[in-house]
């Protein structure tokens, strides 16, 4: 089962603004019935202002897709069309406390869809440039269109190259078979063969951040999470960095709360996508927990 | 509110007395069974009778016939590669296009390998057409490899006519049966099956124990070497308390074979009938006149299973779907397209696989939680109108990447 987020879940339960929205004038319909994910938005837009007044959609979709769709409704009433098309498909994804990596997508697809309709309130035609494949890395989110289409742009030829360019292998290492079958194909085409070359030390891959600016990244990453944890009376603290374990205590609200390992894997993403290698997020145990949930809501 | 376990097909419950048989294994009785002594002694005692419970099951001539394994995964891979191994001058490779993935990856590396491979096709009702079979049948073909039942819909291929026509063109025929065995009686000594691959936790044992039936005579190369053990034909050493739990969950299934195909049948044709009743643009997936007694899979159209599947959950429903999100890939259930399924159904089927442990009180209350399910679902979906599908709905609702 997926790992969603109690906040997924409260908008798939309880989806906000579902249906058809009678009198909208912008409609925009995005999504590939073949993938199983399409989602039609519709706003009503103040032809003056241009501001959003209301905002509809319906979804053929997971869990997630519906979710999405809900909270990109939720996030973009009241805004101007400009103001709108500044909400990125990352910002869905944190209002609703992240995705999974194999449901990115769907917030993406959230983001498509407003793009689609504003161009359609506007007479203009959009066009998507979405093209994806089958996910790859999964702790980076990586799809092999698209290190297909870096590997071919940039003449990559090793695992390595691929790692650097796009990051996709760089966290467990587990897809580095599927790395190599897309590089394999792709040189192919430039009548090369792959040739495996040996890894580098790992002093050498980490060796792109001092030690001074990797410690500065961390800290930068916990205090970035720290707000969302103390709005619900919880916190964050580093302890300690031993190589790639990084030790981090709990407090409040969040030291033994149910939601914990959730809450530490968001964290421990962050700080893969900070630090661009592969970390592991370690809680130490101060005092005895403190009862209840992280999201009194 | 008690859980509702629908999801047989993806695993079973251990039974209780098989939990209770294997417990000795774990203490008192923890010898290795190749052990001259009387620890060892004792647990090679046990082994022979499980061997005889699952020969009894599944009809095999010899109880030397049954190789001990892991998993169905290891007997699938076992048996393809054994055939390849004693076969060099033979390249060609014969399964269907709706086998589990643990033939069908297999099948896709080895084809890496150079090897061909035949992908029988199936039709609407996920029907197999033995005359292309037959064509394909030549002295390049090493193995072919046809699963009895399938997981997801539970339409029952013919392999015992299969393996005769292989036999007869000299062609060796395996069979992946971790759906059926326990189900459906079986006779294989009466068959030209060279080998069958068993799941145990597919009928009340543990995970983590297989068997791979090997026909006595069949030509085999072991994929594990090492020890003697399994008669040098599966090293390493024996999962003893796991293998005496499938010896004892495979008595269980023969003794209720019968119940299997009259309570549990009755049970499964009344959740469909249930459903369908209340349920429009719905309907069964594969061939419902030959299918296996515990299984129905229901398209639910317009809609998306992952989202049936966590609403039903919040109601302790257990099932699954072969949507694409559910699937973790980025099509529906290959299954279901390989029926031409289409997308707007493939997406939003559901199976239902019960076991001779549901109770009809537990599919009256899944009978009632599904329609209200469709229902809330379909008010979001952009195919469907007021109080149906819209007219047109490929063409009323057209995203813009198809």
């Amino acid at each position: 089962m997926w790992e969603y987020s109690e906040k997924v879940q409260e908008h798939f339960f309880n989806p906000r603004n579902a249906g058809a929205l009678g009198d909208a004038n912008a409609t925009g319909e995005v999504g590939s019935i073949s993938c199983g994910d399409a989602l039609r938005l519709m706003l009503k837009v103040d032809p003056e202002s241009e501001r959003i007044l209301d905002a509809g959609f319906q979804t053929f979709g997971c869990g997630s897709a519906i979710a999405s769709s809900s909270a990109l409704t939720e996030m973009i009433k009241g805004m101007t069309l400009d103001e709108a098309l500044k909400v990125s498909n990352q910002d869905i994804a944190d209002y609703l406390d992240g995705l999974p990596p194999e449901k990115m997508h769907c917030s993406v697809m959230g983001r498509e869809a407003l793009e689609a309709a504003v161009a359609n309130y506007r007479g203009e035609v959009w066009k998507d440039d979405h093209e994806e494949g089958a996910l790859i890395c999964k702790c980076f989110a990586i799809d092999a269109v698209m290190i297909e289409d870096t590997v071919r742009s940039n003449n990559l030829s090793t695992v390595q190259d691929v790692i650097n360019y796009t990051k996709a292998g760089g966290g467990c290492a587990a897809c580095h078979e599927g790395i190599e079958e897309i590089l394999t194909k792709v040189l192919a085409e430039r009548g090369e063969s792959f040739k495996v070359t040996p890894p580098p030390s790992p002093v050498a891959a980490t060796g792109k951040l001092s030690t001074l600016e990797r410690v500065k990244r961390i800290q930068q990453v916990i205090e970035d999470v720290r707000p969302a944890l103390q709005r619900d009376r919880g916190d964050i603290e580093l302890v300690d960095i031993d190589g790639k374990t990084i030790y981090v205590s709990m407090k409040g609200a969040c030291a033994g709360c149910q939601m914990e390992a959730l809450t530490l894997q968001g964290v421990q993403q962050k700080m893969m996508e900070a630090l661009g290698e592969f970390v592991k997020l370690v809680p130490v145990r101060a005092t005895t927990p403190a009862p209840g949930l992280c999201n009194p809501k | 509110m008690n859980p509702i376990y629908l999801d047989n097909n993806a695993t079973t419950r251990v039974d209780p007395a098989v939990v209770e048989v294997m417990l000795p294994f774990f203490t008192e009785q923890f010898g290795n069974p190749s052990s001259m002594h009387s620890f060892g002694n004792k647990v090679g005692l046990a082994l022979k009778k499980a061997r005889q419970q699952v020969q009894a099951l599944i009809g095999a001539e010899h109880d030397s016939e049954i190789i001990f394994t892991s998993c169905g995964t290891e007997s699938d891979s076992t048996a393809i590669l054994s055939a390849l191994k004693v076969q060099p001058e033979r390249k060609e490779i014969i399964t269907t296009a709706v086998e589990h993935p643990a033939i069908l990856t297999l099948c896709q590396t080895l084809e890496k390998d150079g090897y061909t491979v035949h992908y029988l096709k199936v039709d609407g009702k996920g029907r197999l057409d033995l005359d292309e079979y037959a064509k394909l049948l030549t002295d390049k073909v090493a193995i072919v490899s046809v699963m009895w039942a399938n997981n997801e819909t539970g339409t029952l291929f013919p392999v015992e006519k299969m393996a005769e026509m292989a036999n007869e063109a000299g062609v060796m025929f395996h069979t992946d049966a971790v759906q059926i065995v326990g189900k459906l009686p079986m006779d294989l000594k009466s068959s030209k099956i060279d080998m069958l691959s068993i799941s145990g936790h597919k009928l009340h044992a543990p995970k983590g124990i297989g068997v791979l039936y090997l026909r006595r005579g069949a030509r085999f190369r072991p994929l594990l070497r090492g020890g003697h053990q399994e008669r040098g034909r599966r090293a390493g050493t024996e999962n003893s308390a796991s293998i005496v739990a499938l010896g004892a969950a495979c008595e269980q299934a023969l003794a209720n074979m019968a119940f299997e195909n009259t309570e549990v049948k009755a049970l499964r044709d009344r959740l469909e009938k249930g459903i369908l009743a209340q349920v429009p643009n719905a309907f069964v997936t594969g061939d419902p006149d030959n299918r296996l007694p515990n299984t129905c899979n229901i398209a639910f159209e317009y809609i998306e299973g992952e989202g049936i599947l966590l609403l039903l959950n919040k109601q302790g429903i257990a099932a699954s779907s072969g949507s694409a999100c559910t699937s973790g890939s980025l099509e529906p259930s290959h299954v279901m397209r390989a029926m031409g399924i289409p997308y707007t159904a493939a997406h939003g089927t559901v199976r239902f696989s019960l076991s001779r442990y549901n109770t009809e009180e537990e599919i009256d209350r899944v009978i009632a939680a599904v329609p209200p399910i469709v229902a809330q679902l379909r008010k979001l979906s952009p195919y469907w109108g007021e109080n149906g599908p819209v007219t047109d709905p490929e063409q009323a609702f057209a995203p813009v990447y198809a």
